[in-house]
Protein backbone atom coordinates (compact mmCIF):
# COMPACT_ATOMS: atom_id res chain seq x y z
CA UNK A 1 0.00 0.00 0.00
CA UNK A 2 2.81 2.31 0.89
CA UNK A 3 4.37 1.84 -2.48
CA UNK A 4 1.02 2.42 -4.15
CA UNK A 5 0.50 5.86 -2.64
CA UNK A 6 4.13 6.65 -3.23
CA UNK A 7 3.71 5.72 -6.85
CA UNK A 8 0.51 7.68 -7.23
CA UNK A 9 2.19 10.75 -5.81
CA UNK A 10 5.07 10.59 -8.23
CA UNK A 11 3.39 8.95 -11.17
CA UNK A 12 2.75 12.17 -13.00
CA UNK A 13 6.41 13.07 -12.88
CA UNK A 14 7.26 9.96 -14.82
CA UNK A 15 8.03 11.83 -17.97
CA UNK A 16 11.72 11.73 -17.09
CA UNK A 17 14.08 8.96 -18.12
CA UNK A 18 15.38 8.79 -14.56
CA UNK A 19 11.97 8.08 -13.01
CA UNK A 20 9.83 5.04 -13.80
CA UNK A 21 6.06 4.99 -14.18
CA UNK A 22 5.60 4.54 -10.40
CA UNK A 23 7.64 7.60 -9.59
CA UNK A 24 10.57 5.58 -8.31
CA UNK A 25 14.11 6.35 -9.25
CA UNK A 26 15.72 4.46 -12.09
CA UNK A 27 19.31 3.92 -11.04
CA UNK A 28 20.92 6.61 -8.95
CA UNK A 29 19.18 9.99 -9.10
CA UNK A 30 22.59 11.53 -8.49
CA UNK A 31 23.74 10.33 -11.90
CA UNK A 32 20.72 11.54 -13.83
CA UNK A 33 22.12 13.85 -16.46
CA UNK A 34 18.99 15.84 -17.20
CA UNK A 35 18.81 17.25 -13.66
CA UNK A 36 22.37 18.46 -13.43
CA UNK A 37 21.88 21.74 -15.26
CA UNK A 38 18.99 22.70 -13.03
CA UNK A 39 20.88 21.92 -9.85
CA UNK A 40 24.04 23.71 -10.92
CA UNK A 41 22.07 26.76 -12.00
CA UNK A 42 20.21 27.15 -8.73
CA UNK A 43 23.29 26.25 -6.69
CA UNK A 44 25.36 28.98 -8.28
CA UNK A 45 22.59 31.51 -7.60
CA UNK A 46 22.35 30.28 -4.02
CA UNK A 47 26.07 30.54 -3.45
CA UNK A 48 26.20 34.05 -4.85
CA UNK A 49 23.29 35.15 -2.68
CA UNK A 50 24.79 33.57 0.45
CA UNK A 51 28.14 35.16 -0.35
CA UNK A 52 26.52 38.57 -0.71
CA UNK A 53 24.53 38.16 2.51
CA UNK A 54 27.60 37.11 4.43
CA UNK A 55 30.23 39.37 2.92
CA UNK A 56 28.12 42.52 2.70
CA UNK A 57 25.98 42.31 5.83
CA UNK A 58 26.63 39.56 8.31
CA UNK A 59 30.41 39.25 8.53
CA UNK A 60 31.21 43.00 8.82
CA UNK A 61 28.47 43.31 11.42
CA UNK A 62 29.74 40.40 13.51
CA UNK A 63 33.32 41.60 13.12
CA UNK A 64 32.34 45.06 14.35
CA UNK A 65 30.40 43.59 17.27
CA UNK A 66 33.36 41.44 18.23
CA UNK A 67 35.74 44.37 17.87
CA UNK A 68 33.43 46.53 19.96
CA UNK A 69 33.26 43.86 22.63
CA UNK A 70 37.02 43.53 22.57
CA UNK A 71 37.27 47.29 22.91
CA UNK A 72 34.83 47.30 25.81
CA UNK A 73 36.73 44.56 27.56
CA UNK A 74 40.02 46.36 27.00
CA UNK A 75 38.52 49.60 28.30
CA UNK A 76 37.11 47.90 31.33
CA UNK A 77 40.42 46.29 32.06
CA UNK A 78 42.14 49.64 31.66
CA UNK A 79 39.60 51.27 34.00
CA UNK A 80 40.15 48.53 36.53
CA UNK A 81 43.89 49.05 36.24
CA UNK A 82 43.38 52.75 36.77
CA UNK A 83 41.26 52.16 39.86
CA UNK A 84 43.78 49.72 41.21
CA UNK A 85 46.56 52.21 40.60
CA UNK A 86 44.57 54.89 42.43
CA UNK A 87 43.92 52.59 45.34
CA UNK A 88 47.58 51.80 45.52
CA UNK A 89 48.41 55.48 45.37
CA UNK A 90 46.06 56.37 48.21
CA UNK A 91 47.40 53.52 50.25
CA UNK A 92 50.89 54.80 49.68
CA UNK A 93 49.76 58.29 50.69
CA UNK A 94 48.17 56.89 53.82
CA UNK A 95 51.33 55.03 54.68
CA UNK A 96 53.30 58.19 54.03
CA UNK A 97 51.03 60.20 56.31
CA UNK A 98 51.30 57.56 58.96
CA UNK A 99 55.07 57.55 58.74
CA UNK A 100 55.12 61.35 58.85
CA UNK A 101 52.93 61.45 61.91
CA UNK A 102 55.05 58.86 63.58
CA UNK A 103 58.22 60.81 62.77
CA UNK A 104 56.64 64.01 64.05
CA UNK A 105 55.58 62.36 67.27
CA UNK A 106 59.06 61.04 67.66
CA UNK A 107 60.50 64.49 67.02
CA UNK A 108 58.17 66.06 69.58
CA UNK A 109 59.03 63.44 72.11
CA UNK A 110 62.70 63.92 71.40
CA UNK A 111 62.38 67.65 71.72
CA UNK A 112 60.52 67.39 74.98
CA UNK A 113 63.10 65.00 76.24
CA UNK A 114 65.87 67.35 75.16
CA UNK A 115 64.17 70.32 76.84
CA UNK A 116 63.75 68.44 80.05
CA UNK A 117 67.32 67.32 79.88
CA UNK A 118 68.51 70.88 79.26
CA UNK A 119 66.46 72.15 82.18
CA UNK A 120 67.73 69.40 84.30
CA UNK A 121 71.30 70.13 83.30
CA UNK A 122 70.85 73.80 84.04
CA UNK A 123 69.36 73.06 87.45
CA UNK A 124 72.09 70.58 88.08
CA UNK A 125 74.77 73.07 87.14
CA UNK A 126 73.18 75.65 89.39
CA UNK A 127 73.01 73.22 92.20
CA UNK A 128 76.58 72.18 91.61
CA UNK A 129 77.64 75.81 91.66
CA UNK A 130 75.78 76.43 94.89
CA UNK A 131 77.32 73.36 96.39
CA UNK A 132 80.79 74.30 95.32
CA UNK A 133 80.26 77.88 96.60
CA UNK A 134 79.15 76.50 99.87
CA UNK A 135 82.08 74.11 99.94
CA UNK A 136 84.52 76.94 99.24
CA UNK A 137 82.93 78.98 101.99
CA UNK A 138 83.25 76.11 104.40
CA UNK A 139 86.81 75.60 103.32
CA UNK A 140 87.51 79.19 104.01
CA UNK A 141 85.86 78.96 107.39
CA UNK A 142 87.85 75.85 108.17
CA UNK A 143 91.10 77.43 107.13
CA UNK A 144 90.23 80.50 109.15
CA UNK A 145 89.50 78.28 112.09
CA UNK A 146 92.73 76.39 111.48
CA UNK A 147 94.66 79.62 111.21
CA UNK A 148 93.17 80.94 114.41
CA UNK A 149 93.86 77.62 116.04
CA UNK A 150 97.49 77.82 114.88
CA UNK A 151 97.67 81.30 116.33
CA UNK A 152 96.22 80.10 119.55
CA UNK A 153 98.73 77.24 119.56
CA UNK A 154 101.55 79.74 119.06
CA UNK A 155 100.24 81.92 121.86
CA UNK A 156 99.85 78.94 124.10
CA UNK A 157 103.27 77.66 123.10
CA UNK A 158 104.81 81.04 123.80
CA UNK A 159 103.06 81.28 127.08
CA UNK A 160 104.02 77.72 127.89
CA UNK A 161 107.59 78.35 126.84
CA UNK A 162 107.71 81.56 128.91
CA UNK A 163 106.20 79.73 131.85
CA UNK A 164 108.75 76.91 131.42
CA UNK A 165 111.62 79.30 131.18
CA UNK A 166 110.37 81.16 134.26
CA UNK A 167 109.88 77.95 136.10
CA UNK A 168 113.41 76.83 135.25
CA UNK A 169 114.65 79.98 136.78
CA UNK A 170 115.53 82.02 133.87
CA UNK A 171 114.55 85.32 132.86
CA UNK A 172 112.47 85.05 129.79
CA UNK A 173 112.90 87.45 127.09
CA UNK A 174 109.50 87.61 125.41
CA UNK A 175 110.79 88.54 122.04
CA UNK A 176 113.33 85.74 121.99
CA UNK A 177 110.84 83.19 123.09
CA UNK A 178 108.31 84.28 120.49
CA UNK A 179 110.97 84.06 117.83
CA UNK A 180 112.07 80.61 118.88
CA UNK A 181 108.58 79.26 119.07
CA UNK A 182 107.73 80.64 115.64
CA UNK A 183 110.87 79.07 114.21
CA UNK A 184 110.15 75.76 115.84
CA UNK A 185 106.51 75.78 114.66
CA UNK A 186 107.53 76.53 111.10
CA UNK A 187 110.25 74.02 111.21
CA UNK B 1 22.24 -13.22 -14.57
CA UNK B 2 24.24 -10.10 -15.26
CA UNK B 3 22.22 -8.25 -12.64
CA UNK B 4 22.90 -10.98 -10.12
CA UNK B 5 26.64 -10.75 -10.69
CA UNK B 6 26.38 -7.01 -10.25
CA UNK B 7 24.69 -7.51 -6.91
CA UNK B 8 27.45 -9.86 -5.80
CA UNK B 9 29.98 -7.29 -6.89
CA UNK B 10 28.10 -4.66 -4.94
CA UNK B 11 28.29 -6.81 -1.83
CA UNK B 12 32.01 -7.35 -2.34
CA UNK B 13 32.56 -3.64 -2.81
CA UNK B 14 30.74 -3.01 0.46
CA UNK B 15 33.57 -4.87 2.25
CA UNK B 16 35.60 -1.76 1.54
CA UNK B 17 33.35 0.18 3.88
CA UNK B 18 34.38 -2.15 6.69
CA UNK B 19 38.03 -1.70 5.76
CA UNK B 20 37.56 2.05 5.95
CA UNK B 21 35.97 1.57 9.36
CA UNK B 22 39.15 -0.18 10.52
CA UNK B 23 41.16 2.72 9.17
CA UNK B 24 39.05 5.32 10.90
CA UNK B 25 39.22 3.34 14.12
CA UNK B 26 43.00 3.23 13.83
CA UNK B 27 43.23 6.97 13.38
CA UNK B 28 40.89 7.77 16.27
CA UNK B 29 42.40 5.14 18.58
CA UNK B 30 45.95 6.29 18.01
CA UNK B 31 44.89 9.86 18.51
CA UNK B 32 43.28 8.93 21.80
CA UNK B 33 46.37 7.00 22.91
CA UNK B 34 48.56 9.96 22.07
CA UNK B 35 46.15 12.41 23.64
CA UNK B 36 46.11 10.50 26.91
CA UNK B 37 49.90 10.53 27.04
CA UNK B 38 50.16 14.21 26.31
CA UNK B 39 46.78 15.82 26.90
CA UNK B 40 48.15 19.34 26.56
CA UNK B 41 49.06 18.76 22.91
CA UNK B 42 45.75 17.07 22.04
CA UNK B 43 43.63 20.17 21.59
CA UNK B 44 45.91 21.58 18.92
CA UNK B 45 45.77 18.38 16.89
CA UNK B 46 42.03 17.83 16.59
CA UNK B 47 42.04 19.43 13.13
CA UNK B 48 44.68 16.93 12.05
CA UNK B 49 42.55 14.18 13.53
CA UNK B 50 39.53 15.17 11.49
CA UNK B 51 41.57 15.51 8.30
CA UNK B 52 43.00 12.04 8.88
CA UNK B 53 39.57 10.60 9.55
CA UNK B 54 38.21 12.32 6.46
CA UNK B 55 40.92 10.88 4.25
CA UNK B 56 40.48 7.39 5.66
CA UNK B 57 36.73 7.59 5.36
CA UNK B 58 36.79 8.95 1.81
CA UNK B 59 38.12 5.63 0.55
CA UNK B 60 35.36 3.77 2.31
CA UNK B 61 32.89 6.13 0.71
CA UNK B 62 34.45 5.31 -2.66
CA UNK B 63 33.79 1.63 -2.16
CA UNK B 64 30.29 2.41 -0.99
CA UNK B 65 29.83 4.42 -4.16
CA UNK B 66 31.09 1.56 -6.32
CA UNK B 67 28.61 -0.66 -4.57
CA UNK B 68 25.78 1.80 -5.20
CA UNK B 69 26.76 2.10 -8.86
CA UNK B 70 26.68 -1.65 -9.24
CA UNK B 71 23.30 -1.80 -7.53
CA UNK B 72 21.55 1.00 -9.33
CA UNK B 73 23.48 2.16 -12.33
CA UNK B 74 24.66 -1.06 -14.02
CA UNK C 1 -9.08 -4.48 -5.25
CA UNK C 2 -8.85 -7.59 -3.15
CA UNK C 3 -5.75 -8.73 -4.97
CA UNK C 4 -4.33 -5.28 -4.62
CA UNK C 5 -4.54 -5.29 -0.81
CA UNK C 6 -3.35 -8.85 -0.81
CA UNK C 7 -0.31 -7.87 -2.80
CA UNK C 8 0.38 -4.98 -0.47
CA UNK C 9 0.10 -7.29 2.52
CA UNK C 10 2.43 -9.74 0.90
CA UNK C 11 4.90 -6.96 0.40
CA UNK C 12 4.49 -5.95 4.02
CA UNK C 13 5.01 -9.50 5.17
CA UNK C 14 8.49 -9.38 3.74
CA UNK C 15 8.23 -11.90 0.98
CA UNK C 16 9.17 -9.12 -1.37
CA UNK C 17 10.31 -6.17 0.71
CA UNK C 18 10.25 -3.04 -1.40
CA UNK C 19 13.01 -0.56 -0.81
CA UNK C 20 13.16 2.75 -2.51
CA UNK C 21 16.14 4.26 -0.71
CA UNK C 22 17.03 6.49 -3.65
CA UNK C 23 13.59 7.96 -4.26
CA UNK C 24 14.25 10.74 -1.79
CA UNK C 25 16.91 12.15 -4.09
CA UNK C 26 14.61 12.61 -7.09
CA UNK C 27 14.48 16.11 -8.48
CA UNK C 28 10.98 17.13 -9.48
CA UNK C 29 9.30 20.36 -10.50
CA UNK C 30 7.63 22.20 -7.67
CA UNK C 31 4.73 23.43 -9.80
CA UNK C 32 3.17 21.33 -12.52
CA UNK C 33 4.53 18.08 -13.84
CA UNK C 34 6.68 19.01 -16.78
CA UNK C 35 10.26 18.22 -17.58
CA UNK C 36 13.07 19.49 -15.41
CA UNK C 37 14.77 22.11 -17.48
CA UNK C 38 17.67 24.31 -16.47
CA UNK C 39 15.54 27.10 -15.03
CA UNK C 40 12.61 25.04 -13.74
CA UNK C 41 11.70 25.77 -10.16
CA UNK C 42 12.18 22.39 -8.52
CA UNK C 43 12.46 20.99 -5.02
CA UNK C 44 16.18 21.76 -5.34
CA UNK C 45 15.28 25.42 -5.69
CA UNK C 46 12.98 25.21 -2.68
CA UNK C 47 15.54 23.72 -0.35
CA UNK C 48 18.35 25.94 -1.59
CA UNK C 49 16.07 28.92 -0.97
CA UNK C 50 15.33 27.61 2.51
CA UNK C 51 19.06 27.33 3.11
CA UNK C 52 19.46 30.98 2.11
CA UNK C 53 16.57 31.89 4.39
CA UNK C 54 18.03 29.97 7.31
CA UNK C 55 21.42 31.60 6.85
CA UNK C 56 19.78 35.02 6.56
CA UNK C 57 17.79 34.49 9.75
CA UNK C 58 20.77 33.15 11.64
CA UNK C 59 23.47 35.53 10.49
CA UNK C 60 21.58 38.75 9.75
CA UNK C 61 18.40 38.82 11.83
CA UNK C 62 20.13 37.09 14.72
CA UNK C 63 22.79 39.78 14.89
CA UNK C 64 20.51 42.74 14.19
CA UNK C 65 20.65 43.97 17.78
CA UNK C 66 24.45 44.24 17.66
CA UNK C 67 24.50 43.66 21.39
CA UNK C 68 27.83 43.82 23.19
CA UNK C 69 26.51 41.12 25.50
CA UNK C 70 25.11 38.67 22.94
CA UNK C 71 21.73 37.02 23.16
CA UNK C 72 21.13 33.42 22.22
CA UNK C 73 20.73 33.87 18.48
CA UNK C 74 23.56 36.32 18.22
CA UNK C 75 25.96 34.06 20.02
CA UNK C 76 25.15 31.28 17.53
CA UNK C 77 26.17 33.57 14.69
CA UNK C 78 29.26 34.67 16.58
CA UNK C 79 30.13 31.08 17.34
CA UNK C 80 29.94 30.16 13.65
CA UNK C 81 32.00 33.21 12.76
CA UNK C 82 34.62 32.50 15.39
CA UNK C 83 34.76 28.82 14.49
CA UNK C 84 35.50 29.37 10.81
CA UNK C 85 37.66 32.43 11.44
CA UNK C 86 39.88 30.49 13.83
CA UNK C 87 40.03 27.56 11.43
CA UNK C 88 41.15 29.74 8.53
CA UNK C 89 43.68 31.54 10.69
CA UNK C 90 45.10 28.36 12.22
CA UNK C 91 45.42 26.42 8.99
CA UNK C 92 46.29 29.03 6.36
CA UNK C 93 47.82 31.72 8.52
CA UNK C 94 47.16 35.44 8.63
CA UNK C 95 47.34 35.95 4.87
CA UNK C 96 44.55 33.44 4.36
CA UNK C 97 42.08 35.65 6.20
CA UNK C 98 41.50 37.56 2.95
CA UNK C 99 39.58 34.54 1.69
CA UNK C 100 37.59 34.12 4.90
CA UNK C 101 34.23 35.27 3.41
CA UNK C 102 34.46 32.65 0.64
CA UNK C 103 35.25 29.87 3.08
CA UNK C 104 32.54 31.09 5.42
CA UNK C 105 30.09 30.95 2.49
CA UNK C 106 31.05 27.34 1.79
CA UNK C 107 30.80 26.33 5.42
CA UNK C 108 27.49 28.03 6.07
CA UNK C 109 25.95 26.63 2.91
CA UNK C 110 27.07 23.07 3.53
CA UNK C 111 26.21 22.98 7.20
CA UNK C 112 22.79 24.54 6.62
CA UNK C 113 21.97 22.31 3.66
CA UNK C 114 23.06 19.22 5.62
CA UNK C 115 20.89 20.07 8.59
CA UNK C 116 17.91 21.03 6.42
CA UNK C 117 18.30 17.66 4.71
CA UNK C 118 17.82 15.97 8.06
CA UNK C 119 14.27 17.26 8.33
CA UNK C 120 11.97 14.32 7.47
CA UNK C 121 10.51 14.43 3.95
CA UNK C 122 13.00 17.10 2.96
CA UNK C 123 15.28 17.10 -0.04
CA UNK C 124 19.02 17.04 0.65
CA UNK C 125 20.79 19.24 -1.84
CA UNK C 126 24.27 18.26 -0.67
CA UNK C 127 23.58 14.60 -1.41
CA UNK C 128 23.83 15.30 -5.14
CA UNK C 129 27.16 15.08 -6.90
CA UNK C 130 26.05 17.88 -9.18
CA UNK C 131 26.09 20.18 -6.14
CA UNK C 132 29.21 18.98 -4.37
CA UNK C 133 31.22 18.70 -7.59
CA UNK C 134 30.47 22.34 -8.31
CA UNK C 135 31.64 23.26 -4.81
CA UNK C 136 34.76 21.12 -5.01
CA UNK C 137 35.64 22.23 -8.54
CA UNK C 138 35.21 25.84 -7.52
CA UNK C 139 37.65 25.28 -4.67
CA UNK C 140 40.04 23.31 -6.86
CA UNK C 141 40.11 25.83 -9.71
CA UNK C 142 40.34 28.82 -7.38
CA UNK C 143 43.17 27.28 -5.43
CA UNK C 144 45.10 26.19 -8.52
CA UNK C 145 44.76 29.54 -10.26
CA UNK C 146 45.57 31.36 -7.03
CA UNK C 147 48.67 29.20 -6.59
CA UNK C 148 49.99 30.09 -10.02
CA UNK C 149 49.09 33.76 -9.67
CA UNK C 150 50.70 34.09 -6.25
CA UNK C 151 53.78 31.93 -6.79
CA UNK C 152 54.22 31.69 -10.54
CA UNK C 153 56.04 28.60 -11.76
CA UNK C 154 57.37 27.92 -8.27
CA UNK C 155 53.91 26.67 -7.40
CA UNK C 156 55.02 23.49 -9.17
CA UNK C 157 57.44 23.02 -6.27
CA UNK C 158 54.43 21.61 -4.47
CA UNK C 159 54.94 18.45 -6.53
CA UNK C 160 58.73 18.36 -6.23
CA UNK C 161 59.35 16.99 -2.76
CA UNK C 162 62.77 18.49 -2.03
CA UNK C 163 63.17 16.59 1.23
CA UNK C 164 63.10 13.21 -0.54
CA UNK C 165 66.17 11.52 -2.10
CA UNK C 166 66.81 12.73 -5.63
CA UNK C 167 66.12 9.36 -7.25
CA UNK C 168 62.69 9.16 -5.69
CA UNK C 169 61.59 12.66 -6.57
CA UNK C 170 60.23 12.01 -10.11
CA UNK C 171 58.15 9.10 -8.82
CA UNK C 172 56.93 11.18 -5.92
CA UNK C 173 56.15 14.01 -8.31
CA UNK C 174 53.88 11.72 -10.32
CA UNK C 175 52.17 10.50 -7.15
CA UNK C 176 51.76 14.06 -5.88
CA UNK C 177 50.37 15.14 -9.24
CA UNK C 178 47.82 12.33 -9.25
CA UNK C 179 46.82 13.02 -5.66
CA UNK C 180 46.49 16.69 -6.52
CA UNK C 181 44.03 15.96 -9.31
CA UNK C 182 42.14 13.45 -7.18
CA UNK C 183 41.49 16.21 -4.66
CA UNK C 184 38.29 17.58 -6.20
CA UNK C 185 37.00 14.03 -6.73
CA UNK C 186 37.49 12.96 -3.13
CA UNK C 187 36.49 16.38 -1.88
CA UNK C 188 33.09 16.22 -3.56
CA UNK C 189 32.37 12.50 -3.25
CA UNK C 190 33.22 12.52 0.46
CA UNK C 191 30.50 15.04 1.20
CA UNK C 192 27.82 13.73 -1.15
CA UNK C 193 28.66 10.11 -0.34
CA UNK C 194 28.45 10.59 3.41
CA UNK C 195 25.17 12.45 3.24
CA UNK C 196 23.65 10.11 0.67
CA UNK C 197 24.81 7.01 2.53
CA UNK C 198 23.27 8.17 5.78
CA UNK C 199 19.95 9.06 4.21
CA UNK C 200 19.80 5.86 2.15
CA UNK C 201 20.58 3.74 5.22
CA UNK C 202 17.80 5.44 7.16
CA UNK C 203 15.44 4.71 4.28
CA UNK C 204 16.51 1.06 4.20
CA UNK C 205 15.83 0.72 7.92
CA UNK C 206 12.50 2.41 7.34
CA UNK C 207 11.73 -0.28 4.74
CA UNK C 208 12.42 -2.98 7.36
CA UNK C 209 9.89 -1.31 9.64
CA UNK C 210 7.17 -2.82 7.40
CA UNK C 211 7.83 -6.17 9.05
CA UNK C 212 5.98 -6.08 12.37
CA UNK C 213 8.40 -8.38 14.20
CA UNK C 214 11.48 -6.27 13.68
CA UNK C 215 9.90 -2.84 13.45
CA UNK C 216 10.90 -1.81 17.02
CA UNK C 217 14.52 -2.61 16.23
CA UNK C 218 14.10 -0.76 12.98
CA UNK C 219 12.78 2.33 14.72
CA UNK C 220 15.62 2.20 17.24
CA UNK C 221 18.11 1.82 14.40
CA UNK C 222 16.60 4.78 12.59
CA UNK C 223 16.89 6.86 15.76
CA UNK C 224 20.51 5.86 16.23
CA UNK C 225 21.31 6.52 12.58
CA UNK C 226 19.62 9.88 12.83
CA UNK C 227 21.83 10.81 15.77
CA UNK C 228 24.87 9.72 13.80
CA UNK C 229 23.67 11.70 10.80
CA UNK C 230 23.36 14.87 12.86
CA UNK C 231 26.99 14.38 13.80
CA UNK C 232 27.99 13.56 10.23
CA UNK C 233 26.13 16.60 8.89
CA UNK C 234 28.33 18.87 10.97
CA UNK C 235 31.57 16.91 10.66
CA UNK C 236 31.36 16.72 6.87
CA UNK C 237 30.81 20.47 6.65
CA UNK C 238 33.78 20.93 8.97
CA UNK C 239 35.93 18.52 6.98
CA UNK C 240 35.01 20.14 3.67
CA UNK C 241 35.89 23.54 5.07
CA UNK C 242 39.14 22.52 6.71
CA UNK C 243 40.28 20.70 3.58
CA UNK C 244 39.52 23.87 1.63
CA UNK C 245 41.75 25.70 4.10
CA UNK C 246 44.49 23.10 3.66
CA UNK C 247 44.34 23.40 -0.13
CA UNK C 248 44.38 27.17 0.19
CA UNK C 249 47.46 26.94 2.40
CA UNK C 250 49.16 24.82 -0.27
CA UNK C 251 48.39 27.50 -2.82
CA UNK C 252 49.67 30.34 -0.63
CA UNK C 253 52.73 28.53 0.74
CA UNK C 254 53.61 25.70 -1.67
CA UNK C 255 56.96 25.01 0.03
CA UNK C 256 55.40 23.75 3.25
Amino acid sequence: MATETHGAENAAAAASACVDSHGSAVGMPQLCGEWIGNQVFWLVITLVVIYLILAKIALPRIASVLAERQGTITNDIAAAEELKRKAEESEAAYQQALADARAQAQAIAQKTRDDIKADLDAEMAKADEAISAKAAESEKAISAIRASAMENVEIVAKETAAALVAALGGKADDAKIANAVSNRLKG
Amino acid sequence: MEGDLAHIGAGLAAIGSGAAAIGVGNVAGNFLAGALRNPSAAASQTATLFIGIAFAEALGIFSFLVSLLLMFAV
Amino acid sequence: MATETHGAEAAAEGSSLVFHPMDQFIVKPLFGHGDVGMFTITNVTLWLALAILAIFVMMVLGTSRRAVVPGRSQSVAELAYGFVHKMVEDVTGKDGLKYFPYIMTLFMFIVTANFLGLIPMSFTTTSHFAVTVVLALAVFLTVTILGFVKNGASFLGLFWVSSAPLALRPILAIIELISYFVRPVSHSIRLAGNVMAGHAVIKVFAGFAAIAAISPISVLAITAMYGLEVLVAFIQAYVFTILTCVYLKDALHPHH
